[in-house]
């Protein structure tokens, strides 16, 4: 009786089984933009160390941030700030006990994702 | 007789081991960057698009290096703790002790470059 007997057990529900909904869109997209980030900080460190560095190399370091490229990753990054600042701000709410049955949350959801947008669209149109 | 009290042995044996302490320092890094974030943004977005003089003035002024380097080190803090978060999910054991050690170190080695450009800009 000593060899391991496979078990056929079943699969717990995971993203292609569950259906879409707002909650479970906005929770993943916390953490894809809270990783995401990362990317906007080594472009936004380099440029910083750049300037610190030497003229030559900020000319470098901001003809790539003041590229397509550079204007793509910050302002991705932007509405990542704005997206993952009002969801955070939304689950401290959370953490109090506040806003977690459904109808709330749902409504929540649909503040972070309309909310990201408006605040993205002001920030570039103030600065 | 048991020597260990219950929540003694308890202790560290969850999905997080000590989930408690992670949680509440996540807390209190995204209560400071609620304050700091939209101020930082203000002053780096001021500084971007300006030529090399105008970066090297702005940043040796010392509300805006005070301010880059506080919020990019509490941000690496709440980064690295929140990326060890989902390494926890889909890496174990020994891969999963890599990836948490890479990006502690990764996020360390980015705020000493960050720091290290802003003490030069500055002073």
């Amino acid at each position: 009786m000593a060899q391991a007997k496979r078990v056929e057990r079943p699969l717990s529900p995971h993203l292609q089984i569950y259906r879409w909904h707002i909650p479970m869109l906005t929770s993943i997209l916390t953490r894809v933009t809270g990783n995401g980030m990362i990317v906007g900080v080594f472009l936004a460190v380099w440029w910083l160390f750049a300037a610190a560095h030497s003229p030559e190399h900020f000319a470098l370091a901001n003809a790539v941030v003041t590229s397509w490229f550079g204007d793509l990753i910050f302002t991705g990054s932007l509405w990542a700030v704005w997206y993952h600042y009002l969801a955070g701000l939304r689950h401290l709410y959370y953490d109090a006990g506040h806003g977690l049955d459904v109808p709330t949350a749902e409504k929540l959801g649909w503040a972070c994702l309309i909310g990201s947008v408006v605040l993205t669209i002001a920030t570039i149109l103030i600065i | 007789m048991r020597y260990l009290t219950d929540r003694k042995r308890a202790m560290g044996k969850g999905a997080g081991h000590t989930g408690t302490l992670h949680h509440w320092s996540m807390t209190v890094s995204a209560v400071a960057l609620a304050f700091l974030v939209p101020t930082f943004l203000y002053v780096f977005g001021t500084a971007l698009g300006q030529d090399h003089a105008g970066v090297v003035e702005t940043f040796s002024r010392p509300f805006p290096a005070i301010l880059t380097g506080l919020t990019l080190f509490v941000a690496m803090r709440h980064f690295a703790k929140g990326s060890q978060t989902m390494i926890e999910d889909y890496l174990h054991g020994t891969k999963g002790k890599m990836a948490i050690i890479f990006v502690t170190c990764l996020s360390y080695v980015t705020t000493a470059i960050g720091l290290f450009a802003l003490a030069k800009l500055a002073l």
